[in-house]
C-alpha cells in the first residue's frame, strides 16, 4: 500500500522579477513526497532545487500552483499561518550550519524544543547524532562535521514529519560529510521522518529511496531507487 | 566616476539610518558649541569691549560725604590711574501712570569731563553741569514706563518734590543689571537710574563741594588690595563705607556669574555631544569595514593598498560629518542669535550681537573628524591584517562562554534566548559598556538641565515662602525710633509689623577682612526667617553673630568664634563679637542679631532702618502707594510680586529650556540605540534568520533583538543618573558667587521624567529598526555565508 503524502505540489511555478528581466526558478512542477521517505533532489546550481525546498518549507511562497502539507495549504497560508507550521512541523538543514554562536549545543537545540509541542530532551536529540560527549561546547569549539550534526539535532528535536536538507555536505570533506549523513540517514529509520536532501552531488544520490533529477525549472526524472547505496561506499 | 566613488554614494544610501543619526548627532554637538560657547563668547567680547569703552571703573567706594579736595589724596594713591568723585542717593519717584511706587538711583554727571563708567546715550542728550531738573534716565526704565525725551516725572529730594524733564535715555556700564539697592531681580518699572549735571544735583541735595562716592581705575587693574586699604584708611573721617572691587559690584556680580555658568554649560554640554559623537562614529565604522571584509579582501586582492582602502571608509564617515556641520553651523547660528536676544531682557549691552566663531566649528568639526578617522582605520587596520585570501573565507564562529548569572548559578532560571542576550552583551563589554556610556550620556544631559530648574525652584520657594514672608518691605529714609513699629501697627491694612535695623560693617578674622550688612531683629519675629539649605528654620540666638556659610568662608571660619566688627556708620566703634552659628544658605553674605544686641554692638541711637509688614488681604497695591507718598519712607518693596515676576519669567525659560534639552538628549540616545539596534542586526542577522526558520515568530525575534538594547539602556538610565547628579554637583561647585550659590537639590521628578525621555526614545529607534527587520528576506541571509 503506498504510503500517505506529506507533500504534494501541482504546477508549482516561481518566477523572481529582477528588475529588467524576469527569472523562472520554477516552471510547472508536480511534486510529492511521502512519510518516511528518504529523498535525494539532484541538480546542478540554478536547477530551481532550492527553490522548490524553500517553497515546501515555508520559506518561500510559490508565483503559481498549488502545495500541500498533508491537508494544509501552504500557497495560501499568511506569515502568521507559516511560522506556526516551521515551528511544529518541519526541520531545516543548510549548508553554513547557522548555530547561534552564543549558545552551546545543547541549548542550540533547547532553542527549538522550547517552543516545540512534543519536542524530545537536547541530550536525546544531540545523542541521536552522536554528540552525546559535546552538550556543552559551543559552536566555536566544535569541528565542521560536528556543527552540522548539531544543526540536525535541532531540527529534528521537535519530531518533525519531514526534515528538509540543502547541501547538507556542501562544505564538508569526504570523512565528515559520511558522518553527517549517517547520522540523516539514522533520523530515517528511526524516527520514521521523511527526509529531502539537496545536492549537486551526485555522488550522493545512491543514499536515497528516490531520486529527482532537476534542470532549468523542471523535474527531469523521478525514479525510485531499488538497491540503496551504503554511506560508506559513497566517494566524492 | 570611479568605481570606489560609486561604491561610496551606494553604501552611503545603503545605510542611510545610521549616517542620518550620526550626522544629527554631529549637528547637534556644533550646534551647542556655536550656540553656548558661541553665546558665551558673544557676551563676554561685548561685556569687555563696553567695560574698556567706557572706562568702566575697578574701585568704588561709598562714603557719607567728602570734600573734594579728597579726591587728589585718592589720586595720590600708589596705582590709580583714574578717580570719579559724585553724588549718588536714592528717591522716591513718582510717575503719572504707575500705581505702585518707583524708586529712583540719583547720579550726578560731568558732562565736560570724561569719567568712569561712561554713559551710552541711546538718544537725546546729557545734562549741562549747572542745569537743574533735566535727567538722563536708563534704557530699561524708560522703556517699561514708555518715558522718552520731553517726558516728566516727580522726585522727592531732600524732602522736596520737584518736576524733572527727561533730555535723554542712556546705558550705564555699571548697571548692565540694573537691580535695585537690596533686590534680587530687576523691576525695571519699580526701579530706575537717573543721572543730572554735578552742580545741579549737588545743590538740590546739599552736596556742593562734595562727594559721597567715588570710583577708581587701578592701572593695568592690578594691585587693587593694596588701593582698597589705602582708599579705606583715607575715606574713614568721612563715613567710608568699605571699599570694594568689581568682584563684589552688583551688575558684574550678576553679569560674571551668568558668564560662569554660560561658560560651564556651554563647555560641558557640547563636550558631553562630542565625546557620543566619537563613540558613535567609531563604532559605526568599526562594524561597518568589519562587515565589508570580504569587499575588502576582493579590494586588495585587486591591488588596492591599505590606504586606499582606509581613505575610501574615512570618506564615509567625513559625509556624515560634512552633513551634519553643515545643518549645525546653520542651527547653530539661528540658536545663538535666540540666546543672545534673550540676554538682551535681562542685560543691558550697548551692542550684543552674536558672534559667529569659526575656531568653533573648527574644534568640533576636528574632534569628528579624528574620531571616524580612529574609528574607520581600527576597523580598516584589522580587516586588512589578514591575507585577502583568508578574509574571504567565511569568519569562523565568534568565541562564547557562559554567561556571569549563569556561572553563580543561575543558570536554570534563563531561557536560551535570555542566554543570548546576556552573553552577547558579556562578549563585548567595552563595546556594551560605550552603548550605555553613551544612553547614560543622555540620561544625564537632562538630569543636568532639569536639575537647574529644580534648584531654581527649591531656591524661590526658599526665599519667598520661607525666608521673606512678608507682604511688603519699607526702608526708612532716615533712622527712626522702634516706636515706629506701633505707628506703623495703627494703620488699618497692616495686620502685623516688624521693625529692623540694618548696620553696615567690616568683619575683620586676622588678615582676612569683608564688609557686609548685620541686621537686627527681635527674637519672636516671624515674617522673615533665617533657613538654612534644608528648610530648616534657625532660631535667632539672644547674643552673637549669626552669619551665613559665604561669608564664614571669606573669613576663613570654619566653627564659632570671636572676631573684630569695625561699625561703618556713626561713631564707628570698633568691637569684638562672637560668631555664635554659622548657616548654611544660599543667599550670598548675610549676618544676624538680636535688635538690642545689634544696638550695642554698634552704639547710637536705638534707632531703626526699616520694617516688614504683613497685611491685611487685597491692600497690598493701596498701601505701597499710600507708604511711597510718605517722605520718611525712602524705599517699598514687595518680594511676592517679584516672585510672581520671577516666577512667569522661569515658566517662560523653562518651556524653551526643557524643549531643546529634551531634543537634544533625544538626538543622542536615538542615535546610540537606533546605531546600536541597527549594528546589532547586521551582525546578527544571519542568528536571527535561523531563529525565524526554526519556528520564531517576528516579534518573538524582534523581542530578542531589543532585549539587548533594552538591556543596556536600562543598565544606563542609573548611570546617567549618577553622571548628570555627577555633573550637577560639578556645576553647582563652579558657580558660587556672592549674590547666590546654587542649591544641589535634585527632584526624584527630574529622574523619572530623565528615564522616561530616555526609554521613549528607545522605542523609537527600535520601532525604525523593526521596518527593516521585517524586511529581512530569510532566505538569501541563510544562503550566504558570514
Amino acid at each position: 500500500m503506498e504510503r500517505p503524502h506529506i507533500f504534494k505540489a501541482r504546477a508549482l511555478s516561481k518566477i523572481y522579477d529582477m528588475g529588467e528581466v524576469q527569472v523562472a526558478a520554477l516552471r510547472d512542477v508536480d511534486f510529492d513526497l511521502r512519510e518516511g521517505e528518504l529523498l535525494v533532489l539532484l541538480g546542478a546550481s540554478g536547477s530551481g532545487k532550492s527553490t522548490l525546498l524553500n517553497i515546501l518549507g515555508g520559506l518561500d511562497s510559490p508565483t503559481k500552483g498549488r502545495v500541500w502539507y498533508r491537508d494544509q495549504q501552504l500557497d495560501t497560508a499568511d506569515e502568521e499561518a507559516l511560522t506556526a507550521y516551521r515551528r511544529h512541523h518541519v526541520g531545516f538543514v543548510f549548508q553554513f550550519y547557522n548555530l547561534i554562536p552564543s549558545l552551546t549545543a545543547r541549548e542550540n537545540v533547547a532553542l527549538v524544543t522550547e517552543i516545540a509541542d512534543d519536542p524530545m530532551t537536547p541530550a536525546e536529540a544531540l545523542e541521536l547524532v552522536g554528540l552525546g560527549d559535546r552538550l556543552d561546547h559551543f559552536p566555536a569549539q566544535l569541528s565542521g562535521g560536528e556543527q552540522q550534526r548539531v544543526a540536525i539535532a535541532r531540527a529534528v528535536a521537535k519530531r518533525p514529519q519531514v526534515l528538509l536538507c540543502d547541501e547538507p555536505t556542501g562544505a564538508l570533506d569526504l570523512e565528515t560529510g559520511r558522518i553527517v549523513l549517517r547520522a540523516l540517514e539514522r533520523v530515517n529509520e528511526e524516527l520514521q521522518t521523511a527526509i529531502a536532501v539537496i545536492t549537486h552531488n551526485a555522488a550522493i544520490a545512491g543514499m536515497g529511496d528516490r531520486i529527482v533529477r532537476m534542470s532549468s525549472g523542471r523535474i527531469a526524472s523521478d525514479e525510485s531507487n531499488q538497491d540503496r547505496v551504503h554511506i560508506d561506499e559513497i566517494i566524492w | 566616476m570611479r568605481s570606489l566613488q560609486k561604491k561610496l554614494l551606494r553604501d552611503l544610501w545603503h545605510n542611510r539610518g545610521q549616517v542620518v543619526s550620526i550626522a544629527a548627532v554631529v549637528a547637534t554637538a556644533i550646534m551647542t558649541v556655536l550656540s553656548m560657547r558661541g553665546t558665551y563668547e558673544s557676551l563676554l567680547h561685548s561685556r569687555d569691549t563696553f567695560y574698556q569703552e567706557s572706562a568702566f571703573p575697578h574701585v568704588w567706594a561709598g562714603l557719607e560725604r567728602a570734600p573734594e579736595s579728597v579726591k587728589d589724596r585718592i589720586a595720590a594713591i600708589d596705582g590709580v590711574s583714574a578717580v570719579d568723585t559724585r553724588v549718588r542717593f536714592m528717591a522716591n519717584v513718582q510717575l503719572d501712570d504707575v500705581a505702585e511706587p518707583s524708586r529712583g538711583l540719583f547720579s550726578s554727571l560731568d558732562p565736560n569731563v570724561p569719567g568712569l563708567g561712561k554713559l551710552v546715550l541711546r538718544s537725546g542728550r546729557l545734562p549741562e553741569l549747572r542745569e537743574r531738573d533735566r535727567v538722563v534716565i536708563n534704557e530699561k526704565f524708560a522703556e517699561t514706563n514708555q518715558l522718552g525725551e520731553g517726558d516728566a516725572f516727580h522726585a522727592i529730594i531732600n524732602g522736596q518734590q520737584r518736576a524733572l524733564t527727561i533730555v535723554g535715555v542712556a546705558i550705564s556700564p555699571e548697571y548692565m543689571y540694573p537691580l535695585a539697592p537690596g533686590s534680587i531681580f530687576p523691576d525695571h518699572q519699580t526701579f530706575g537710574l537717573v543721572w543730572m549735571g554735578r552742580e545741579a544735583l549737588a545743590s538740590e541735595s546739599d552736596m556742593e563741594g562734595a562727594f559721597n562716592e567715588v570710583a577708581i581705575q587701578v592701572q593695568g587693574g592690578g594691585h587693587q588690595t593694596a588701593v582698597i586699604e589705602e582708599l579705606d584708611r583715607i575715606l574713614k573721617p568721612y563715613g567710608g563705607l568699605g571699599a570694594y572691587g568689581r568682584d563684589e559690584q552688583i551688575s558684574h556680580q550678576f553679569l560674571e556669574g551668568e558668564l560662569v555658568q554660560n561658560r560651564n554649560t556651554g563647555t560641558l554640554i557640547p563636550a558631553v555631544f562630542l565625546a557620543v559623537v566619537a563613540f558613535l562614529l567609531n563604532i559605526v565604522l568599526r562594524r561597518l569595514v568589519d562587515t565589508q571584509r570580504q569587499e575588502i579582501a576582493v579590494l586588495k586582492a585587486f591591488g588596492y593598498t591599505n590606504l586606499d582602502v582606509g581613505w575610501f571608509y574615512l570618506k564615509f564617515a567625513l559625509s556624515a560629518v560634512l552633513i551634519g556641520t553643515a545643518a549645525g553651523v546653520f542651527f547653530g547660528i539661528w540658536f545663538g542669535q535666540i540666546m543672545v536676544e534673550m540676554y538682551k531682557e535681562f542685560f543691558v549691552f550697548p551692542d550684543l550681537r552674536y558672534l559667529f566663531g569659526w575656531h568653533l566649528v573648527g574644534l568640533a568639526v576636528f574632534i569628528s573628524v579624528a574620531a571616524a578617522a580612529i574609528g574607520a582605520l581600527g576597523g580598516v587596520r584589522s580587516a586588512t591584517k589578514l591575507p585577502p585570501a583568508e578574509a574571504m573565507r567565511p569568519k569562523a564562529p565568534a568565541h562564547f562562554r557562559p554567561g556571569i548569572f549563569e556561572r553563580m548559578g543561575f543558570e536554570k532560571w534563563l531561557s536560551s534566548t535570555a542566554r543570548m542576550v546576556l552573553r552577547n552583551i558579556e562578549r563585548q563589554p567595552i563595546k556594551s559598556t560605550l552603548s550605555a556610556l553613551g544612553v547614560a550620556f543622555s540620561v544625564a544631559i537632562l538630569v543636568l538641565g532639569m536639575f537647574m530648574f529644580d534648584a531654581i525652584d527649591y531656591m524661590m520657594d526658599l526665599q519667598f515662602n520661607q525666608v521673606q514672608r512678608e507682604d511688603i518691605s519699607v526702608v526708612f529714609e532716615r533712622p527712626l525710633p522702634e516706636s515706629v513699629q506701633q505707628e506703623l501697627e495703627y494703620l488699618d491694612a497692616v495686620s502685623k509689623a516688624e521693625i529692623f535695623r540694618a548696620v553696615p560693617v567690616r568683619f575683620v578674622n586676622g588678615h582676612l577682612e569683608t564688609e557686609a550688612g548685620i541686621t537686627g531683629r527681635r527674637l519672636d519675629d516671624d515674617l522673615q526667617r533665617i533657613i538654612d539649605a534644608d528648610g530648616q528654620h534657625i532660631r535667632l540666638p539672644s547674643h552673637g553673630i549669626v552669619v551665613s556659610r559665604y561669608l564664614a568662608d571669606q573669613l576663613g571660619l570654619d566653627s564659632p568664634g570671636p572676631l573684630t566688627v569695625e561699625i561703618l556708620e556713626g561713631n564707628r566703634p570698633e568691637n569684638t563679637a562672637e560668631i555664635v552659628d554659622i548657616v548654611d544658605d544660599f543667599l550670598g553674605a548675610s549676618a544676624y542679631m538680636e535688635l538690642d544686641a545689634l544696638h550695642r554692638l554698634a552704639g547710637g541711637t536705638r534707632s531703626v532702618n526699616g520694617a516688614n509688614l504683613k497685611l491685611l488681604p487685597g491692600t497690598r497695591d493701596d498701601v505701597m502707594t499710600h507708604l511711597a507718598g510718605m517722605p520718611s519712607i525712602s524705599g517699598v518693596s514687595s518680594p511676592r510680586k517679584m516672585y510672581e515676576i520671577f516666577s512667569q519669567q522661569m515658566d517662560e525659560g523653562l518651556l524653551l529650556g526643557v524643549f531643546f534639552l529634551v531634543f537634544f538628549s533625544s538626538i543622542i540616545a536615538l542615535a546610540v540605540i537606533y546605531n546600536g539596534a541597527r549594528i546589532a542586526l547586521s551582525e546578527r542577522g544571519r542568528e536571527l534568520a535561523s531563529l525565524r526558520v526554526l519556528g520564531f515568530s517576528k516579534q518573538e525575534v524582534a523581542v530578542l533583538l531589543f532585549s539587548e538594547q533594552g538591556l543596556v539602556t536600562l543598565i544606563a538610565i542609573p548611570i546617567g543618573w549618577l553622571l548628570g547628579y555627577w555633573m550637577s554637583w560639578a556645576m553647582v561647585s563652579a558657580f558660587v558667587t556672592e549674590s547666590y550659590r546654587i542649591p544641589f537639590i535634585v527632584d526624584a521628578g527630574t529622574f523619572a521624567f530623565s528615564a522616561a525621555a530616555t526609554v521613549i526614545a528607545g522605542i523609537v529607534s527600535s520601532f525604525i529598526v523593526r521596518r527593516r527587520l521585517n524586511r529581512y528576506d530569510l532566505i538569501s541571509v541563510l544562503k550566504t555565508r558570514d
